[in-house]
């Protein structure tokens, strides 16, 4: 890092950058600069081009035309190790930490040249960093005892550790709770202080409002805008993303008459290892009613799901629908009572869909068996299918079109189309607007309230807080598989959320409240 | 600087241009080789042709090379949609071949039409339950198939060569180890001059088209192929329907087993394949596990093989240059594989990297 340069001084500057895969084109003539000590925002919808960009720009993707400029130089890039050795540091959302060692030994590993530095000179000028950018970092502390935070800020310290004087962060606050999130965006302000190009990459607007001083908005390859924050405004961005005005408001609905529906019993669940996925959690789904489930990823959402669906083995409680206890039953034996989960992991296409087969093969996958004798009848499903596609106004050139082809929204709808046309008795639907648009992701929250009007219990799985508190009547908390808080969505607020994510009961919360209020 | 850079979806014309410009490049590169030999290429291409195809005889060979392909391609096609990569093929065949055998040389007095089902029936159980031993393995414990097939395809041949020394020696053969001749009734009868196994391939072709597009039971297999976690989701049994539809595979294969025995061989020996398990893989690969086109790559690579041969002889070409031939036009169909895949590109003046 050189301090003398002023601080004005362009330190990424991108020409008519174009990259190709196959028939699409992921960039086309991008023109893009990042000057120092200035925060950036990349915005974009999965697929407009953000990742991709993000690579060429850390060496991972070659481009095809146009050219970088990194300290006003002319770059080519062959490898990561190219791209930081100028400077440039790419901070994953998936950290690359080796669990058993320490914060430390993960900073220096794999940097031969410092084999012949003493550790306790490394050790000084790791310190040296993590305080002039105000990292919070214990050397010594073993991987595998952190927080998400403490191992993200690992991540940042090995790419400043390098040299890097350009930060790029991809997705950075996916895995993180609120206050984890505010944590990081001081530590990102505090490196823009030090004279540091951050770039950040996003599709959450209220962050990018937050934390950035320019936005970039990327748009099917392209470059629609490049706005300063302080002079847009949400609605604007959002705008800019989709390429057309939006309303961006949920519809909540109130149902007057409630049943309970489902009652889940002090259910554990257990892996292979025996580690508990789920412990004693205990609700009550009413009819009429979508109850959220927040929580960070990984803390028993999907084993929750695969366990109503019959697909996760259960330890020990219950789960009671209508009076019966439907543990033990197999799969099919639930789709039969009419409890359907379309559950959304995160490759869409890994379950609830068969990516090379046609829309038709992809509607009757559920209910294929019920018509009678040997031969599967594609007569009637493709009659259903074509329904499916004219309700749910899904792209696509017919349906004998395979659906790995559609557009992701398109895929979704597809999905949720066939568990929607099965009239559920009951909807467990996990991470339904994912990587989608964000019209798609309107949209599918319009079915949802459909069903919801129509009486049936919604379990909706989800992971934007924002979402989850307007869309749904209640909002079960997870952490690491316990319930750490049911609360009514009009009557809490995010950072309450926040808290139970990582942990707090809603008790401790009060306390906190409270001794804060004398 | 070379990239290789992955390429969309390709018209049918393009693929099919590819393949047959790695035929030509095949051909061309096989020339040179058959220059060294002092030959001339273009005649010895044209007597392969002849080889094949010239004589009623030679046509009725071809096709005697290309039934055993056939079904066996359409047993490993079977077990390749659901992803689950029998290459067990060659040892299916041995001990369906070993279930047609028995109930050949118990039985040598029934008549025809109740000895060879009971042999079919043999053939089938046989090469079934052969390859049951590995679906019940990766259904229960999740073990790599592939490794399990192909060995279990030296226990099968190490069995042959233990009957043929052993209990099922032929005692009038002078102490040659061999297995007794079948009966009469226990050989294939004859149909427009060849054994009638064409008839069964042909019918065993429509029945497993209709089987796997049509069915439920063919439904599931591509559900479970494509995924195992969706094909749980819709209820699919997938330990069940793994071990039904290996079964069948297996059983495919082993009939493959009991034709070449009763109707080639006439005998059990450890020669029986003659390689077909493993050839069939290719085979069915090519033909994009499309029943149809099965018949049709079967019986070019069977022209390929006995048109070889014939040149063997007509040329004084040592086996093993007319192996190579083989080798090389199967070199590059497979590697023109990646062109339909990827693209190369090159990129001129290489800026410097680094700083």
């Amino acid at each position: 890092m050189s301090q003398s340069t002023p601080p004005s001084e362009t330190l990424i500057r991108t020409k008519n950058l174009t990259k190709r895969f196959g028939r699409v084109l992921a960039n086309d003539a991008i023109n893009f600069k990042v000057k120092r000590g200035e925060i950036y925002a990349l915005l974009g919808e999965n697929g407009a081009g953000k990742s991709t960009l993000m690579n060429m720009l850390s060496g991972v993707y070659t481009p095809d035309e146009g050219e970088i400029r990194v300290h006003g130089k002319k770059v080519f890039f062959r490898s990561p190790e190219d791209s930081i050795r100028c400077g440039i540091g790419m901070i994953y959302q998936h950290f690359k930490l080796i669990e058993v060692m320490t914060a430390l030994e993960n900073i220096i590993i794999g940097r031969r040249e410092d084999l012949l530095i003493s550790t306790s000179g490394i050790r000084r000028r790791v310190m040296e960093i993590a305080k002039r950018y105000g990292l919070p970092l214990d050397p010594d502390k073993k991987v595998y005892d952190m927080s998400v935070g403490e191992k993200q800020t690992v991540e940042i310290m090995k790419v400043l550790y390098r040299g890097a004087d350009i930060l790029i962060l991809d997705e950075p606050t996916a895995v993180l709770t609120p206050q984890e999130t505010h944590n990081l965006f001081s530590i990102l302000r505090r490196m823009k202080d030090e004279g540091c190009g951050v770039i950040i990459i996003t599709h959450k607007l209220h962050e990018v409002m937050e934390i950035s001083d320019w936005v970039t908005v990327l748009r099917k390859g392209q470059n629609v805008g490049n706005v300063k924050t302080s002079e847009t405004s949400h609605k604007k961005l959002a705008d800019l993303m989709v390429g057309r005005s939006l309303d961006l408001s949920i519809e909540h609905v109130h149902m007057e008459h409630k049943s309970p529906a489902l009652e889940v019993r002090d259910l554990t669940l257990t892996d292979h290892e025996h580690v508990n996925k789920i412990s004693s959690l205990s609700f009550t789904l009413f009819s009429g009613e979508i109850l959220g489930v927040a929580g960070i990823s990984g803390s028993g959402q999907k084993e929750l799901c695969e366990a109503m669906a019959g697909l996760y083995p259960v330890h020990s409680g219950d789960i009671v629908y209508k009076g019966e206890s439907i543990v033990g039953l197999s799969s099919r034996e639930i789709i039969d009572k009419g409890i359907t989960m379309s559950f959304i992991p995160e490759d869409r296409l890994g379950m609830g869909l068969v990516a090379s087969m046609d829309l038709t093969d992809n509607v009757i996958l559920k209910d294929y068996y019920q018509s009678p004798g040997l031969f599967v009848d594609r007569k009637s499903a493709q009659e259903k299918t074509v329904k499916i596609i004219k309700d749910f106004n899904i792209q696509t050139p017919g349906p004998h079109h395979p659906v790995k082809l559609l557009s992701g929204g398109n895929i979704q709808k597809v999905l949720l189309g066939r568990e929607i046309m099965s009239r559920p008795h009951l909807l467990i639907t996990a991470y339904p607007t994912r990587g989608l648009d964000i019209a798609s992701s309107y949209l599918i929250y319009d079915y949802i309230n459909r069903e919801k009007k129509k009486g049936t219990p919604i379990l909706y799985v989800g992971e934007d807080l924002d979402v989850l508190l307007e869309l749904c009547d209640r909002i079960m908390v997870l952490c690491d598989g316990k319930a750490t808080g049911i609360v009514d969505a009009d009557q809490t607020t995010k950072e309450t959320l926040g808290l139970l994510m990582a942990g707090e009961t809603l008790d401790s919360i009060e306390r906190m409240a409270h001794d804060s209020d004398r | 600087m070379i990239q290789i850079v992955k390429k969309g979806e390709i018209s049918k014309k393009q693929k099919i241009l590819i393949h047959l410009s790695a035929l030509f490049l095949a051909l061309l590169t096989a020339s040179l080789f058959i220059l060294l030999m002092d030959h001339n290429p273009l005649k010895v291409y044209f007597s392969m042709i002849q080889g094949a195809f010239g004589t009623t005889y030679r046509l009725s060979e071809t096709i005697i090379k290309t039934i055993p392909l056939v079904i066996t391609s359409l047993g490993i096609a079977l077990a390749f949609r659901m992803k689950f990569w029998n290459i067990g093929a060659e040892g299916q065949i041995i001990m369906g071949a070993f279930g047609a055998s028995w109930f050949a040389l118990s039985f040598p007095h029934l008549p025809s039409w109740l000895l060879l089902p009971l042999m079919a029936l043999g053939g089938f159980v046989g090469g079934g339950l052969w390859a049951l031993i590995p679906a019940f393995f990766r259904a229960r414990f999740r073990t790599n198939e592939t490794i399990f097939t192909l060995m279990l395809n030296y226990i099968a041949l190490k069995w042959i060569t233990y009957l043929q020394n052993g209990p099922w020696k032929d005692p009038g053969a002078l102490g040659f180890p061999k297995i007794p001749n079948f009966d009469e009734h226990a050989v294939l009868p004859r149909l427009f001059g060849i054994h009638i196994g064409w008839l069964i391939a042909l019918v065993l072709v429509i029945l497993s088209a209709l089987f796997i597009n049509k069915t439920k039971k063919g439904y599931e297999i591509q559900v479970i192929g494509e995924s195992e976690n969706t094909a749980r989701y819709a209820g699919i049994n997938v330990p069940g329907t793994i071990l039904t539809t290996i079964f069948l595979s297996g059983a495919l294969c082993g009939l493959t087993g009991m034709i070449e025995a009763s109707a080639i061989n006439k005998t059990l020996s450890v020669e029986i394949t003659g390689g077909v398990g493993y050839t069939a893989i290719i085979t069915a690969w090519l033909a994009n596990l499309k029943e149809p086109l099965i018949v049709i790559v079967s019986f070019l690579f069977a022209a390929m093989i006995q048109g070889s041969s014939y040149i063997q002889m007509a040329f004084q070409i040592p086996q093993s240059a007319a192996e190579i031939l083989q080798g090389l036009i199967l070199f590059f169909i497979l590697g023109s594989e990646f062109f339909i895949r990827y693209r190369i590109h090159f990129r001129r003046n290489p800026a410097k990297g680094g700083s």
